[in-house]
């Protein structure tokens, strides 16, 4: 991919559930290598419709998408495995797989690539640690809370060093300190080149870090430039 | 090869993982006894058509005076025509008790002491000999009224006749067993991927080929199919051993050994491994195939 190119383009992309409504309308933007974006919008904007576009779960209605310089439209089945392992997703209901310890969660994307057991355990229980999980590496899912779920799913998203991370409410269950700490760990993963596009309501995790917000109203995008906010504050 | 694999997804404890070996096994139950049965009838046929092949039997009717020198010249005159012909290797004049042990099966010990018995001659032929039969037979009958030349043709066919039909009998068995298999490994794939649908679309969310999810279903499939056919062979190889020794008292000609040779039961060998193939191949082509309508 050529370093100028954006990781995401969308292009006059329209978006709708079956034969039901357009959610998204004519959306158009770019996103740059190496840079953090806020979505925000109400309960129903598009923001998780938008997110699915860029992690290749459904395809638009109508417009063009180019992920990492590639027109989705023409890659083949084949070779979405390739473009989504440059991906790091963090769902909105964390999709962690319940009989699977902490570690083999987070691991998934490593072994999905294809890393050895060896080297997947030392690296994942660092990650672990970090979210501050440590203690928690052997647990299941299911009996851990929804901010340790959460956090698991944050470790899975990241743990691959992906190109584009992409996080659907990522601090939704986790209390003010945790999330901003969380919002920390994104920054240090953009600052070393990955570009971040996080869906978030809470609007103090949005003016504390200076990044564009791309706001959805009624399926339609408008951007609001760091600069312009920092300038208003 | 490690069969216990970790696997991403919870395939281990389907419902299917508790049924599958259970029916695997009853497959393989019925398709060791179906190969063990053509395998027993094959040999009994070669046995059988080795003895009938290169001999003949000439029966000399008993003579209505049974004057005991006038049967002994016949037999006599029998033999030394016989002996006299080209290509007849050896004449042997069955005794009569010989003659009654043969025919005891179909008419019972005590009542051949009543009957008026024929005189059989059994007759070697050399190697490689063809011999003009009804020539013969004219001859012998024009020597020795009241005989006649059984070859065992109308024997011999048949018998290869059965053979052929228990192994086509066999063959479709095995091919319906196959197909039954991977019915039931298409049926429980579809409905593990429909189970586990939420976890699939995850591993490829974060970028699992379909043939990484393919193979977590193909390794449980063999490993339920290997432990299913084992355990199905293990019960076929008791049962056919028991028919072994529960007929081999009977063995006076009527019903064939049902006992296996070494070989014999070195071919029934590969049937656990062949359900635990047929399995792993149809796990894989199904995941393939359903994962490829997928976005």
């Amino acid at each position: 991919m050529d370093q100028t190119e954006p990781v995401v383009r969308f292009e006059n992309v329209g978006m709708r559930y079956g034969m039901g409504p357009e959610v998204l309308c004519d959306v158009s933007f770019a996103l740059p290598a190496g840079s953090f974006h806020f979505l925000t919008g109400a309960s129903g904007a598009g923001k998780s419709s938008l997110l699915k576009l860029m992690y290749l779960a459904q395809r638009p209605s109508r417009g063009l998408i180019t992920l990492f310089g590639r027109d989705i439209a023409t890659t083949s089945r084949r070779e979405l495995p390739a473009l989504r392992r440059r991906i790091g997703v963090v769902f909105q209901d964390f999709r962690l797989i319940d009989h699977l310890s902490a570690l083999d969660n987070v691991a998934l994307p490593l072994r999905v690539a294809g890393a050895k057991d060896e080297q997947v355990r030392e690296h994942v229980a660092e990650l672990l640690a970090w979210v501050g999980l440590a203690d928690h590496i052997d647990a299941t899912p299911p009996v851990l809370s929804g901010g340790q779920q959460q956090r698991i799913a944050i470790a899975r998203a990241v743990i691959n060093r992906p190109a584009l991370l992409l996080a659907d409410e990522p601090t939704g269950n986790v209390d003010n300190d945790l999330a901003v700490r969380l919002l920390y760990l994104f920054d240090e993963l953009n600052k070393l080149g990955t570009t971040v596009v996080v869906a978030t309501h809470n609007e103090s995790l949005v003016k504390r870090f200076d990044h564009e917000i791309l706001h959805l109203e009624g399926g339609e995008l408008t951007r609001v430039p760091a600069s312009r906010r920092t300038a208003a504050s | 090869m490690r069969m216990r694999r970790r696997s991403d997804l919870p395939l281990a404890k389907d419902a299917s993982s508790r049924f599958i070996p259970w029916i695997v096994a009853l497959m393989i139950y019925l398709a060791a006894l179906a190969l063990a049965g053509a395998l027993a009838a094959n040999s009994a046929v070669e046995r059988w058509s080795r003895n009938l092949l290169g001999s003949l039997t000439v029966e000399i009717m008993p003579p209505d005076d049974a004057d005991p020198k006038v049967r002994h010249v016949r037999v006599e005159s029998a033999v030394a025509l016989l002996l006299g012909t080209p290509g007849i290797a050896r004449a042997e004049v069955l005794s009569d008790e010989r003659v009654a042990e043969l025919l005891a099966p179909w008419l019972g010990s005590a009542e051949l002491r009543e009957l008026p018995l024929p005189v059989l001659i059994d007759v070697r032929l050399k190697a490689g000999t063809e011999l003009d039969l009804k020539a013969l037979a004219a001859r012998l009958a024009d020597a020795v009224p009241g005989t006649t030349l059984d070859d065992h043709q109308r024997w011999l066919h048949g018998l290869v006749a059965l053979g052929r039909s228990i192994e086509l009998i066999a063959a479709v068995i095995l091919a319906l067993i196959a197909a039954a298999a991977a019915a039931v490994t298409v049926f429980s794939t579809r409905t593990a991927l429909a189970i586990h649908a939420g976890v699939i679309e995850v591993l490829h969310l974060i970028g699992a080929q379909d043939s990484y999810v393919a193979r977590q279903f193909e390794w449980q499939a063999l490993a339920l199919a290997l432990r299913g056919g084992v355990a199905g062979l293990a019960g076929a190889a008791a049962t056919i051993l028991a028919a072994g020794y529960f007929t081999e008292p009977s063995g006076a000609g009527l019903i064939p050994d049902l006992s296996l040779s070494l070989w014999q039961w070195a071919a029934l060998l590969p049937l656990p491994l062949a359900s635990g193939l047929i399995a792993m191949l149809t796990a894989r082509a199904t995941v393939l195939a359903t994962l490829a309508r997928m976005v």
